[in-house]
This record gives structure tokens, C-alpha cells and sequence, in this order.
């Protein structure tokens, strides 16, 4: 089996083409295993899995817990608020102590960014970053990509528009990085409160007016609108908010394209996007969910396997 | 520790090139504390202590007049005598120690307290009070009681002086009493919850930003301040392109406005932070490398009066934090000169004398401290060093307490091989 180059996912910045490429296509065969009537393998059999979340999550949680099950791993999980982190315990120690346990893989989720780098150095699992602060969440940039193979053909050439908060975005920081290196073309689009301050440096296009948004773009990714940059003042009221950048019916139809509507989810409906929007046709937000769960089952697979190889290699 | 001064009756050094003086090698006896001949010294029968500098360099002692000592309060991190025996290795006979301590130094009491834990080290400590009482920001601390007790200037330093009154009516008061104000120039609802420079490294990181307006939109304010009570202003730590324009037009209008650069500011990038090492965390943060430049190049033009290194020690526990919970600083004291020779010399932005100016004249001038000449009569005060070996950073050999440096494992040049203060000398390896 093909390896990857690291037997971390940290982040899709600096990830080669041919490790996406292998990601995406692994993530495609174990998409045909779930829509089997028993969608399990035995390939993790034996490996334990650690989903370590500092940070609430639902969603991915449950995403990566069950591709570890689908891969008949043993997954185990670790938040916060049951754990002695509350108890002034450090990060590292925290860890070590899980470590010692003899964990293969650990997914974290945190509010640092560089957490999940900064575990490297702590121990010796792979890690998976499953969000960090807001530096990356790759494997949300790896499902979302996957989806648009899946619904598009073909990222290359692709527009893709992210609108919404972008400062304060993984999402968005992954989903830039992944798509430039499979040659798609990125604009980033929000209130200029809530884009990056030298926002260029992430070699993207940028503006702040939503029409020029849909006439670039093919597809939509629409961020969720955190209702505590609101209360923080960055933008004065979700009705504002609604108006300038909420994606309507109307909006969608107003220059005669058919686009793709994406959203990381969850969703705000009659915020940053209506509900006749999230159920249209042109959405594929319920396939993004599927995909995340085979998109993981292929980066815990292809890490295991890098792991391995370079094992033999240096045993050998 | 493992080496310390010592004190002698006499003192004779040798064959040692006084910076800024003839070329040839020297010797210079001291007695008792004073210098007492400089040339070829003759008479050596009752010599009791000597040093063959063999041609190393001789130059006033230096004095780093932004430290932390963390004493009270944090005696885990550094203690009075750990800073000192910090500053003694880095080549410093005396440090301004800041006041937020815990209690911070805000009264007399407090001041002659620090002063007498200080007493018997080769290295003399001028400590600053707090502008205001309990550092709350609120009331004027009792200026001139402190500096009845040897306070030399008067900060809240970890946190701006907000409120404008408060920082006029400290401007005011203190002329009186001829020290300066250092206001941490900060304006805090902008640089809230920030790590790094706010700009294009940060941008792709996503790690929150802190643009150098937070510094110099409260520097515009002090001076205008300063202009309206005609006060002293010390602007500590400078980290930004606007703040050296603003420092520059305040001395053609000739108030009394000075400041300071750090070497970790003339040296560290932004750009750092790709490795998400919180030990580049730092108050203010690392710049762009635009920022560097123009910093190095107000240091030459004058517009920077002088080098401090905001030494700011912390338990390596706070070290292991993530990026969020990490504490911002750095040790400086042991890397300030290795680093100054390697940014400011060896790219020829300085000449040795105008380094030693920066490091020694210039800031003793600011907090009026005692002066450092080499010269007959005077109370010797000097530093020893070369500006050509190089050296690893080893944290582990430190002096301080703390090990929070950037500078870990980097070639630096410029070895400190001394320093002699009154009748004490202490002497490298």
C-alpha cells in the first residue's frame, strides 16, 4: 500500500498533491464499504485509537469515533470537562499519562493553535489534528474537497467562494491551503471585521462584497456565523449580518449559475444560510457528513501504514 | 553557584583595550574600589588580585535597565540574587529592576527592601516603583518616597497607565523629582487575546494578532502628554515603525522623551512563529523584518537611546503551555551582548563604541545612575570582553533560574570575560 509523507495530519498547508490525491482515493473505497450493509473492516483491528477533545465538538467527534469503529479500531475518548485538565494538570503531562497506555493514534482537538504540533514533541502516537484554535482542521478540508470530486468530477480550475468569518476559520485556513495544491481558485468573502488583517498573505482572492462572490465562484462554502463574534462587536446584528451576506433563494438566482452549496455545519438557517438553500438540490451538505466519516477512515489507515513501513524500515 | 566575585584590596588588570581609548593594550590598578593609575602600572608589591586581560576589551560597566526579578512573589523563577549573578555573567554591573512584583513595589518600604536583599553583590540594583498605588491604575503611589529610598524611575509596567489623567498628573509630579515615567505602551482592547504580530504570518496561522498600533497610538498619547507637562518619558521596549517616528519628531521639539530597543526586537522575526514555539511569545511581539531594520536603524541614527533586554524569567512549567496559556518574555540578560554583536556589529550597524554607548553611558544617562568612566579617581565600573568568540546557547548553563529563551542552541559571538565593580570582580570560567 501507497504511504504518505508524514505520519502526522497537522494541516493541509505544505501537503504534497500526491498525498491529497491518496487521501481522497482511499477515502473513495472506504465510501463504497459504507454504503455495504455491514460498512465494517478489520483493518485497525488491535490499534486504539484516542480522540483527546479539549474543545467541545460533537460532530467531528462523533465523525472520527465511528470511522474508528468502521475500522474495528478501539477508540477511546478524552474531553475536558470529565478530565483532570480542569484540575491544573499541564497539556504534556496530561498526555503522557494516556501515552503510557500504549495509544497508535491520537486525534486532538484543541483551542491552541499549534497544539496538535506541539503533541508531536510530547509522545509518540500519530496525530491527527481535529481542529486547532483557528489554524487547521484538515480533515474537514479533506472531506470537503472529497465532496466536490464526488459532486464536481474535478478540483482543478475549480472557484470555490468561502464566505462568512474567515479570521477566526480552520475551516477556512484548510480548505485554502488543500484546494490551491489541487489547483482549484479560492476567494474569500465576509464582512471585513471578520477577515484576516493582511488576509492576501493566504494567497487567495478577497473582497467583501457577496456579489462578486457569486459571479467568481462555483461553489459556495458557507462558514457558520459563531454567535459570540456577534456579542464580541465585530459585526453589529445577525439581521445586519443576514442582509450583506446570508445566502437567500433569491441570491443564488440572480446571475443564472448552478452552484454548489456546502456548509461545515452546524448550520444557522436564516443566518448565513436559508433553509430552502440547505435543502435545495444544489446542496451537498448531508454527503460533506458521510464523506467525513470514509475521509478519516482513510487518514487513520494511511498514517498507521506510514508508521509501519518507516518501523520496518528502521528495525530492519 | 558555580563561580562568583570576589573582593580584593587591589586590583590590577592587564594588558586590557579600554574601547574608545588608544589601540594599545593597558593596565589599570584599582585600590580600594577607585581607579587608581591607568598605563603601565609598575609598582606591584602590594598588588593583591591580578588579571591578564591579554588584549581583550575594557568599557565602562554596562547597566540593563529593563529587567524582571520576580522578588517577591516568584522566587520559583528568579530571585534578586539569581538576576544578579545573571546580569554579573552578561557582562552588567547594574540593573533597573520593574515593580510588578507581587506585592509590587509601590512604597518605600518596599523599595528599601529590594535595595537591602540586593546588598553585597557586585551588581547594584536601582529599582523603579509603580506610577500608581497597588499598580491598580487608579492613584498616584508616593512618588517621592520612593525616590527617597532609591527608586530611580516609576512604571506599572506589565500593564499601561490607561487613564490619562492619572499618566499627566504622574508626567507632572515627577519632574519634580527628575526620574522618568515608563509607560508599558499598550492599548489593551487592541492587543486583547493577541499572541503575535498581527500581519501576514499571523494571517495564515491563525493565531490572533496584535498590530503595532496597540504600541504606538499610546506612545502619541504619552508624548503629548509629555509636551503638556514639559514631563520625563521613557519609552521601554520599542516595536514598531510609528513609535520611532513619533520618538524622533519629540526629540526635534526637544522634550524630554527617550526610549529603548531590545535585542530580542533587533534580531527575531514574526516569522518564528511557524514552529508554533511559544518561547517566541513574547509583549510586545516579534515584528516583521521591515520593523527590524528600521529598529536597528534608529539605534545607529540616535533616535533609540538605548539597548534593555525586558529580562522577564519563567518556571519552564508555564514554558510546556500551549501557545494560549504560555506566558509572553524571555531571559535576556545572558544572550543581550551575543546577540547585540552578531545584529549590530557584524552587520556593521554599530561601531563598538557606539554598542558600548548603547549598552552603558546612554542608559545610566536615562535613570541619571552613577557613571561608569574609566578614569583615575573614579570608582572602578567596568566591563571585560571580546567581540570574536563564538558560543552555543546552553540554557542549562545559566545563570538565571528561568530557561524561557528563543535564542536556544544559536551561535552567538562576543564572549563577557568580566566585570569589576568597587573593590569586587568577577571573573568568566
Amino acid at each position: 500500500m501507497a504511504t504518505l509523507s508524514d505520519r502526522h495530519l497537522l494541516g493541509l498547508e505544505g501537503v504534497p498533491h500526491k498525498d491529497i490525491r491518496l487521501i481522497l482515493d482511499t477515502a473513495f473505497t472506504f465510501r463504497e464499504i459504507l454504503d455495504r450493509p455491514i460498512p465494517k473492516v478489520p483493518t485497525l483491528q488491535g490499534q486504539t485509537v484516542l480522540n483527546f477533545f479539549y474543545e467541545s465538538s460533537t460532530r467531528t467527534r462523533i465523525s472520527f469515533e465511528l470511522a474508528e469503529k468502521r475500522l474495528s479500531a478501539d477508540s477511546i475518548n478524552f474531553s475536558k470537562s470529565s478530565s483532570s485538565a480542569s484540575k491544573g494538570e499541564t497539556l504534556r503531562d496530561t498526555i503522557r499519562t494516556i501515552e503510557a497506555m500504549k495509544i497508535d493514534t491520537i486525534v486532538i482537538r484543541h483551542s491552541a493553535p499549534g497544539s496538535a504540533k506541539l503533541m508531536t514533541g510530547f509522545v509518540d502516537s500519530n496525530i491527527i489534528n481535529a481542529g486547532d484554535g483557528a489554524h487547521e482542521h484538515p480533515t474537514q478540508g479533506l472531506l470537503d474537497m472529497m465532496t466536490l470530486e464526488e459532486h464536481l468530477k474535478s478540483l482543478k480550475g475549480l472557484k470555490v467562494a468561502i464566505l462568512g468569518d474567515i479570521k477566526h476559520s480552520r475551516v477556512a485556513r484548510s480548505n485554502i491551503h488543500g484546494l490551491k495544491t489541487m489547483g482549484a481558485e479560492v476567494m474569500i468573502c465576509g464582512p471585513s471585521t471578520l477577515l484576516p488583517y493582511e488576509a492576501e498573505a493566504l494567497g487567495v482572492h478577497v473582497s467583501t462584497d457577496l456579489n462578486e462572490a457569486l459571479e467568481f465562484a462555483d461553489v459556495l462554502n458557507i462558514l457558520r456565523i459563531q454567535l459570540e463574534r456577534q456579542t464580541g462587536g465585530l459585526f453589529p446584528s445577525l439581521r445586519e449580518y443576514r442582509k450583506f451576506f446570508g445566502i437567500t433563494m433569491k441570491r443564488l438566482k440572480q446571475n443564472k449559475k448552478k452552484y454548489t452549496i456546502m456548509h461545515p455545519g452546524p448550520l444557522n438557517r436564516g443566518v448565513e444560510i436559508d433553509a430552502d438553500v440547505a435543502d435545495s438540490e444544489h446542496s451537498v451538505i448531508l454527503n460533506q457528513v458521510l464523506n467525513g466519516v470514509a475521509v478519516r477512515m482513510a487518514v487513520l489507515v494511511l498514517l498507521s501504514e506510514t508508521h509501519n513501513k518507516r518501523k520496518k524500515k528502521t528495525d530492519g | 553557584m558555580a563561580d562568583k566575585f570576589s573582593e580584593h584590596e587591589s586590583i590590577l588588570l592587564k594588558n586590557g583595550v579600554i574601547v574608545g581609548g588608544k589601540r594599545s593594550p593597558v593596565d589599570i590598578l584599582i585600590e580600594k574600589g577607585t581607579v587608581k593609575e591607568i598605563g603601565s602600572v609598575t609598582n606591584l608589591s602590594k598588588i593583591t588580585h591580578t588579571v591578564d586581560l591579554e588584549g581583550a576589551y575594557v568599557s565602562p560597566g554596562w547597566a540593563d535597565v529593563h529587567v524582571h526579578l520576580r522578588e517577591p512573589g516568584r522566587e520559583d523563577e528568579e530571585t534578586i540574587m539569581s538576576g544578579s549573578d545573571a546580569a554579573m555573567a552578561g557582562g552588567f554591573t547594574a540593573v533597573c529592576c520593574m515593580p510588578n512584583t507581587d506585592p509590587p513595589l509601590d512604597s518605600e518600604d518596599m523599595i528599601t527592601s529590594v535595595k537591602e536583599r540586593a546588598n553585597g553583590h557586585l551588581v547594584e540594583l536601582f529599582p523603579l516603583g509603580t506610577v500608581s498605588k497597588e499598580r491598580k491604575g487608579e492613584e498616584l503611589a508616593e512618588i517621592g518616597n520612593m525616590v527617597d529610598a532609591g527608586a530611580v524611575g516609576f512604571s506599572d509596567d506589565g500593564d499601561p497607565v490607561e487613564n490619562e489623567e492619572l499618566m499627566r498628573i504622574a508626567l507632572e509630579y515627577s519632574k519634580m523629582f527628575g526620574v522618568p515615567i515608563v509607560n508599558h505602551s499598550e492599548v489593551k482592547s487592541l492587543a486583547k487575546g493577541g499572541i503575535m504580530n498581527e500581519g501576514a504570518v499571523s494571517a495564515r496561522l491563525g493565531i490572533p494578532g496584535i498590530p503595532s498600533h496597540a504600541e504606538d497610538i499610546m506612545v502619541a498619547r504619552d508624548i503629548r502628554l509629555a509636551e503638556l507637562t514639559d514631563g520625563r518619558l521613557h519609552v521601554p521596549h520599542i516595536s514598531s515603525k510609528e513609535t520611532i517616528e513619533l520618538v524622533r519628531r519629540a526629540k526635534s521639539k526637544g522634550l524630554a522623551v527617550t526610549c529603548e530597543v531590545t535585542p530580542h526586537h533587533l534580531s527575531l522575526t514574526d516569522s518564528n512563529f511557524e514552529k508554533f514555539d511559544a518561547a517566541y511569545k513574547m509583549n510586545p511581539p516579534l515584528r516583521t523584518i521591515d520593523v527590524v531594520e528600521a529598529l536597528r536603524a534608529a539605534l545607529a541614527d540616535g533616535t533609540i537611546d538605548c539597548i534593555a533586554s525586558d529580562h522577564a524569567p519563567h518556571s519552564p512549567e508555564e514554558n510546556e503551555a500551549d501557545l494560549l496559556d504560555a506566558p509572553f518574555g524571555l531571559v535576556g540578560l545572558e544572550t543581550a551582548f551575543g546577540v547585540c554583536v552578531v545584529n549590530l556589529l557584524d552587520t556593521k550597524i554599530l561601531k563598538l563604541e557606539e554598542l558600548v554607548e548603547k549598552l552603558s553611558t546612554a542608559p545610566r544617562k536615562i535613570y541619571n545612575l552613577p557613571s561608569a568612566e574609566i578614569k583615575v579617581g573614579e570608582n572602578a565600573n567596568m566591563t571585560f570582553f571580546d567581540t570574536t568568540t563564538e558560543w552555543k546557547v546552553d540554557s542549562s548553563q545559566f545563570h538565571s533560574q528561568s530557561r524561557n529563551t528563543p535564542f536556544e542552541g544559536m551561535t552567538l559571538k562576543g564572549k563577557v570575560l568580566g566585570v569589576v565593580n568597587g573593590n569586587k570582580i568577577y571573573s568568566a570560567d
